[in-house]
């Protein structure tokens, strides 16, 4: 038996599952850049106001990885995933400025067999990320691997 | 000078190399990714993937390194006209990021990048956005990464 929470059979096409909220700090934004993606806009709250985004504002990448890390700790980290092929595609719609909350959501948009390891299903996922005032910051679609919960290999 | 020439439209542009060392994979993963075969060589080893591996969005992460560390230009030449110099914008996403194998521990990974075409923002007068595709190499694995980004440019 496997005892995580999420397996491949708890994924039923319609649902929304919370993942909870994130604050975005000045000094993870500044700490992501400098290593990642060293600019100004990114690295300077002058800049960062003078620039279009409007403030000291955070990679994209780092919003992935803050959104990453949401999914990890509300299913991935608790599942049977396998890993993920890759992201159909993500949108950044709308600056995330330093003390931003981000709260994000899954939808599960899909579910199938994988035809080549029976063990397996595809869950594919839209998920949506929003600051306090509830605008939409980032929008994302992506395939997620998981181990089935009866009749497949424990993962 | 055309925008193509500027942007190098069609050239593989060589971003360099980068080694993936596994206290960096595993500081990565802590913050943003703590999947057991990314945090914790035992468990890796384990795990579908079978050693400790980078996360996807740590892989990408450096591309977008050494991306902004080459510059958005083809050549570092400057803009000779007509018209003002374009000016890069934000990004607007990407498309068909695909995480083709596994970047382990110890790997030295390729990274190039692409101006694949350029088209005018019917919504935003004087402005295109640019399809950049990014990719990364291993080896012998080949290719590890490839994605389709979206930059925007004011052109007029």
């Amino acid at each position: 038996m496997i005892a995580k929470k999420w397996a491949f059979e708890d994924f039923v096409e319609g649902d929304v599952i919370e993942l909870g909220s994130k604050r975005a700090t000045a000094d993870e934004i500044v700490a992501f850049a400098t290593e990642f993606d060293p600019q100004p806009m990114h690295l300077d709250e002058d800049a960062g106001a003078a620039s279009i985004l409007g403030g000291l504002s955070a990679s994209g990448w780092h919003t992935c990885a803050m959104f990453m890390r949401l999914l990890c700790d509300g299913i991935l980290l608790d599942s049977t995933s396998q890993g993920s092929p890759g992201i159909d595609y993500v949108k950044w719609k709308k600056p995330v400025l330093a003390g931003d909350e981000l709260t994000a959501a899954v939808k599960v948009i899909a579910t199938r067999q994988s035809k080549s390891r029976p063990s397996i299903g595809l869950v594919t996922i839209h998920s949506e990320m929003r600051n306090q005032e509830g605008i939409s910051v980032l929008e994302l679609e992506n395939t997620i691997m998981f181990a089935k919960r009866a009749g497949g290999a424990a993962a | 000078m055309t925008l193509d020439s500027y942007l190098g439209v069609g050239l593989v542009r060589d971003l360099g190399t980068h080694l993936f060392e596994a206290e960096a994979i595993k500081a990565f993963a802590r913050k943003f990714d703590p999947q057991p075969f990314h945090v914790d060589e035992e468990a890796a080893r384990k795990s579908v993937l079978g050693g400790l591996c980078a996360s996807g969005w740590h892989t990408a992460a450096v591309w977008m390194r050494l991306s902004v560390d080459a510059g958005m230009t083809a050549a570092d030449a400057p803009w000779e006209g007509p018209g003002p110099r374009p000016v890069f914008g934000p990004s607007p996403g990407f498309r068909n990021l695909k995480w083709l194998k596994p970047v382990y521990a110890g790997d030295t990974i390729r990274f190039t990048r692409t101006v694949v075409n350029h088209r005018a923002l019917a919504s935003r007068p004087g402005w295109n956005v640019l399809t950049v595709r990014g990719e990364a190499f291993g080896q012998p694995a080949g290719k590890v990464m490839e994605f389709d980004s979206g930059v925007m440019v004011q052109v007029g």
